[in-house]
Formats: C-alpha cells, structure tokens, sequence
C-alpha cells in the first residue's frame, strides 16, 4: 500500500481495517459503531476519470485506477444500487479452462488476482477453490475435451481427466449409470476453480476503492455522453452533468444503449439469462459441476441450496426475466443426472440480463471517440474476470494504450476477423 | 413466458418458436465492393434497443412460417405481428423501423450505388 494510500484512512477518521481485534472492540458497543463501509458523497463537478456502471467489474477498474495507477480523482456512477446487476444475480463460478490462447491470459489473469483478493481487499470475499468439473455425455465430447485439456495445460493451467468411476467418488449424489439418456462418460476439473461470495466482491472492492478516494455515487442514472470534436467531455446524468477528461464504461446488459448515447454501435445482443436455487439442504456437495449437453450447472452455497442454471434464453431482451421453458429444461436435466433433485422445492428463480458477443469473448477496447472506453461482452461468464477484467481495463484507461493481456479483445478484431471464439467453452458452462 | 400469436395457428407457447434475431437488415448487392469496417458492421454489429424492436420469429415447432413482429424488449409485451416482406403498421413499429439504421447502412449505400451504376 503506498503512503498517501494510509493518508487518506487517517482523512477519514482512523484505521477502518477489518480484523480480529476490530471484531472484539465492536462486540463491547454490540456492534453499533462499525463504520459505514463506503461515503455517499454528492458528485463534484469534475472527474478524471468516471466509470460508468458500478458493478463488479466499474468497481474493480476504480480500484485498480487508484491503487495501481494513483488516479484518484475517479467516480463510480451507478443508477440502481451497486453489484444490483449482473453482478449480484451470477451463479459466482470461477475457472480459467478455456479454449484460446488470448482467453486463457485473461481469464488466468483473474484466477491468480483472486487467489490473493480477500488479503488485498482487507475483506473476505469467500473466494472457495473447491473445483470446477465439466462432464461429457457423448463419446465426440470427451475427445473434445481431451483436446481442451492439453490446450489449457500447454497454457500452464491446470486441468485433469476423471474417469466417472472417480466422478463418482467426488460426487456421490451423481448418477453414472450407463443407462441414462446421456450418460456421464467421463470429465475434466480445474481443481483451482470454484466460487466467491457475488455480493462481497462489489462490496469490497467498493469499500477499498472508496478508501483511496474514489467517489461512488448510487441512484444515478447517465442519460448522455457529452463530446466535443471526437473526444469526450463528460456526462449527463439524473443527478446532473459531469464533466471527465475520460469514461470507461461497464454496463454489461445494458452497454448497447450506452455506446448509443455515444452514437456507437456494438456487436452486442442483450439477453436474458436464468438461474434458480433449491431450499436449502445438508451439504452434499462440495464442487461445482456442468454439463454442456444437457445445459444445466450445479452448486451449493453455503447456505445450503442447490445453485443452478443454463444457458441464455434465445431472444433479445431487458426485462430481467426469461421464459418458463428454460427453467423446465434446466430441471428436466437435473433431476436424470442428480436424482435427490426430484425431492426438493425450488426456492426461488430469476434472470439477469447479459450482453453476448458474436463470438463470447469479451470487449475491452477504446472507442473512436477519444477518452471513450468500453469493457463489457462478457455474456453469461463474466464474474469469474472481475478481478483480471478491472485490473487490465484501469491500464487501458490510465494509458490510453492496451497491455498484451487486453489487447486481443479491442472491437477492432470484428474488423480484422481475428475472433477469440470460446463458445464451446462459455456455452452453457459459465 | 412469452406467449406469441402466431398469424396462422393463434396463441402459442414461446418454446414451439424460433428466433430469428432482427428483422429488416439492409444486405449487400456488390459484396465484394464492402470495406472491412462495412463488413464488420454488416455482420456483427446489432441495433439491441431497449424499447419497440422490429425482429423475427418462426413457428417452428408448429405451421413452420416465419412472420415479423414488433416487441417492446424493456417490457416483453408484443406490440404487432406482420408479414414477411412489409412494413410494421403500429406508430410505435413505424418508429422501431424508422430509427433502424441498420436498414440504411453502408452495405446499403454501396448497393444503392450498385444499382445506379447500371
Ligand atoms: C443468472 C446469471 C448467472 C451467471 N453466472 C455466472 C457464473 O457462474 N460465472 C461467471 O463468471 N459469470 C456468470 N454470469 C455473468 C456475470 O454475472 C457477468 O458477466 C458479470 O457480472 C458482468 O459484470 P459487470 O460488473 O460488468 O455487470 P453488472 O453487475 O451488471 O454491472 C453493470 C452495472 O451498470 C449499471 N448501469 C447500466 N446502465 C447504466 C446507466 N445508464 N447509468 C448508470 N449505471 C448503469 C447497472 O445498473 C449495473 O449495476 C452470470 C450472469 C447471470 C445473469
Ligand atoms: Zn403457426
């Protein structure tokens, strides 16, 4: 932590670290002096920088603005509440076992940030390496997946094939029998993958963000991007205009109607996408499992329920909900291949909306509008890259120059036909 | 759940449906004339509004036509149905297709051009 990182806690009135020693001088006063985690302080007339979308990933690109960049002059602005997106509605798996080369740098990038986020955060944000497994149901599928194994090896990433006599054994409530419609033939686990608690990723980068300054401002929606002779001038919002040399803008679902404001268009379709929880249960699982050909992914929190999803339902919409007949499918597959499944309630079900790209790789670019940059199209599986996806979009900002992590993913691949296409990695297993 | 009346078979589940994503793209004439930017905006850029979208859809799973409609995406609700090959009728379908640049995009003003060069 750099110097002047300690003097802005002392502006705010002491150490607000989160400790032990903390947690006993608390329970004295039962836990009524904590302070607040973040300001909410009214929005200045001027920024260097503003983030437009307080998610996961607007709130880790602040961060990483001011704790690696030293700019702090930085707003986060945010219409609803933070994390209130996608964010806050993600089924929270974490891997980097993709296809391409370019993937793997991004989405490994992340991984390593994660491991180290909770110490770095001075919050816990309940990162589980408790493993990512992906079935095969078909005999094509599991020498496709050989391939993909050797693929994310050559990469430095680790990635093993399970015979289903071993799937068993890690997943006793798993049906193996050779009769099923699509039987489990085998599989493939990143035993470094797992979950992280969605709510207190936005929480604790938006409390360590604000800690070095930066001002994040709920309730506040922006309605234009200002511009004068192709740069970028500020925005306008419900609560006002505000002027920034630059805005980067992470809006995930909703990143088309922004770039619109801005006169841009992207390769973008926003879509519903669905997941629904069991109520709660002893645990009987301690990993995470999907299935591509039988769309259906499965968890459980550590509250106990079953966490569950598919894929994206198949028409553009932004009405944070989607059809029945996803969720049916969805259950259809889990009751055959986790019968214990047929017994339970569904507790409750809802639906983000995610912003898919041709082909389901990520958008981290600058725009043709200078000071303008755009970091969304990561679909159905973009929290496992908060970290990564932040920590690379504050250098693009910062720098106005790509680093070699971000630079395969800028718009101008649509133009050039270097695709990243993951779409047999990103399908339905998130 | 969507329900979507089919122009053929009435109301129907939206899982007896394809999508065909938007409806009234302008395509090139002299394709081999496109930029890489213009073929780049001809096949991955998208018109994604919140609000009254013209698109299509098909009856796969029933009479198997395909047919246009007009559906406001921020709410689901569907707005009106029309035939392949027309024009929306509802004020707020004239607008979606109106605002559409997609219909007047560069691939299009290259095919204009194609056409008056005869
Ligand atoms: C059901 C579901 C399950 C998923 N499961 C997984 C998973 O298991 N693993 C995984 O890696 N990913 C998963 N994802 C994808 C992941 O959630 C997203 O890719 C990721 O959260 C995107 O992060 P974000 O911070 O950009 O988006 P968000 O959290 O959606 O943040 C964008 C913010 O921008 C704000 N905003 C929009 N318009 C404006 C405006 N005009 N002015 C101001 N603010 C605005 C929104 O209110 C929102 O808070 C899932 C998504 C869903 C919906
Ligand atoms: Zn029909």
């Amino acid at each position: 932590m750099k110097g002047s990182a300690s003097g802005m806690r002392a502006l705010k009135g002491g150490s607000s670290r989160y400790s032990i020693f903390a947690l006993a001088r608390n329970a004295l006063s039962y836990h009524e002096n904590w302070q607040k985690a973040w300001r909410s302080p009214e929005p200045k007339p001027e920024y260097d920088v503003i983030i437009v979308g307080g998610g996961g990933h607007g709130l880790a690109t602040a961060y990483y603005l001011a704790s690696v960049h030293g700019i702090r002059n930085v707003a986060v602005v945010e219409k609803g509440w933070i994390g209130g997106g996608n964010t806050g509605r993600n089924t929270t798996i974490i891997r980097s076992n993709y296809l391409w080369d370019e993937s793997a740098g991004i989405y490994e990038h992340s991984l390593k940030l994660w491991e180290g986020l909770s110490q770095e955060l001075n919050f816990n944000v309940m990162f589980s390496q408790r493993g990512v497994l992906t079935l095969a149901h078909s005999e094509h599928e599991l020498k496709e997946m050989r391939r993909r194994v050797e693929a994310i090896r050559l990469n430095g990433i680790d990635s093993e094939v399970m015979t289903p006599a071993q799937i068993k054994k890690l997943v006793p409530i798993i049906d193996t029998a050779p009769t099923l419609r699509y039987p489990v033939m085998g599989g493939f686990i990143q035993k470094r993958g797992g979950t992280a608690r969605h709510d207190a990723v936005a929480w604790g980068y938006a409390r360590a963000a604000d800690d070095l300054g930066v001002d994040i401002i709920q309730n506040c929606e922006v309605t234009g991007i200002l511009r004068e002779g192709g740069k970028v001038t500020g925005i306008e919002t419900s609560r006002g205009t505000i002027r920034a040399k630059k805005v980067g803008c992470v809006t995930a679902g909703h990143s088309g109607v922004v770039a619109e404001m801005a006169g841009l268009h992207l390769p973008i379709d926003s879509r519903p996408l669905q997941a629904l929880v069991s109520e709660p249960i002893k645990p009987c699982l301690d990993t995470v499992i999907m299935s591509n050909a039988v769309h259906m992914y499965i968890s459980q929190s550590d509250k106990g329920e079953l966490v569950m999803g598919a894929g994206v339902d198949s028409y553009n919409s932004y009405s944070q909900r989607g059809s029945l007949p996803t969720v049916e499918g969805l259950l259809a597959a889990a009751v055959e291949l986790y019968p214990i499944v047929s017994r339970l309630r569904v507790l409750r079900t809802w639906g983000g909306i995610v912003d898919t790209c041709p082909d389901a790789s990520p958008i981290i670019s600058k725009t043709p509008l200078d000071g303008l940059y755009f970091n969304c199209g990561w679909g159905t599986g973009g929290f496992k890259a908060t970290p990564g996806s932040g920590h690379v979009f504050a250098e693009l900002i910062a720098k106005d120059e790509p680093n070699r992590i971000s630079a395969p993913f800028s718009l101008n691949r649509f133009e050039t036909g270097y695709l990243i296409d993951e779409h047999g990695a990103a399908g339905v297993a998130h | 759940m969507l329900q979507i009346p089919c122009p053929w078979c009435g109301p129907r589940d939206d899982n007896e449906f394809h999508y065909g994503g938007e409806a009234h793209i302008a395509r090139p004439v002299k394709a081999s004339e496109l930029s890489d930017a213009e073929w780049a905006e001809y096949l991955f850029l998208k018109q994604n509004p919140k609000g009254p979208f013209t698109e299509r859809w098909s009856h796969s799973a029933g009479c198997r036509r395909w047919f246009n409609v007009v559906r406001n995406t921020a709410t689901d609700e569907i707005i009106e149905i029309y035939p392949m090959g027309e024009l929306p009728k509802s004020p707020q379908g004239i607008k979606a297709y109106e605002t559409n640049w997609r219909r007047e995009s560069a691939a299009q003003k290259n095919a204009k051009a194609g056409a008056s060069d005869k």
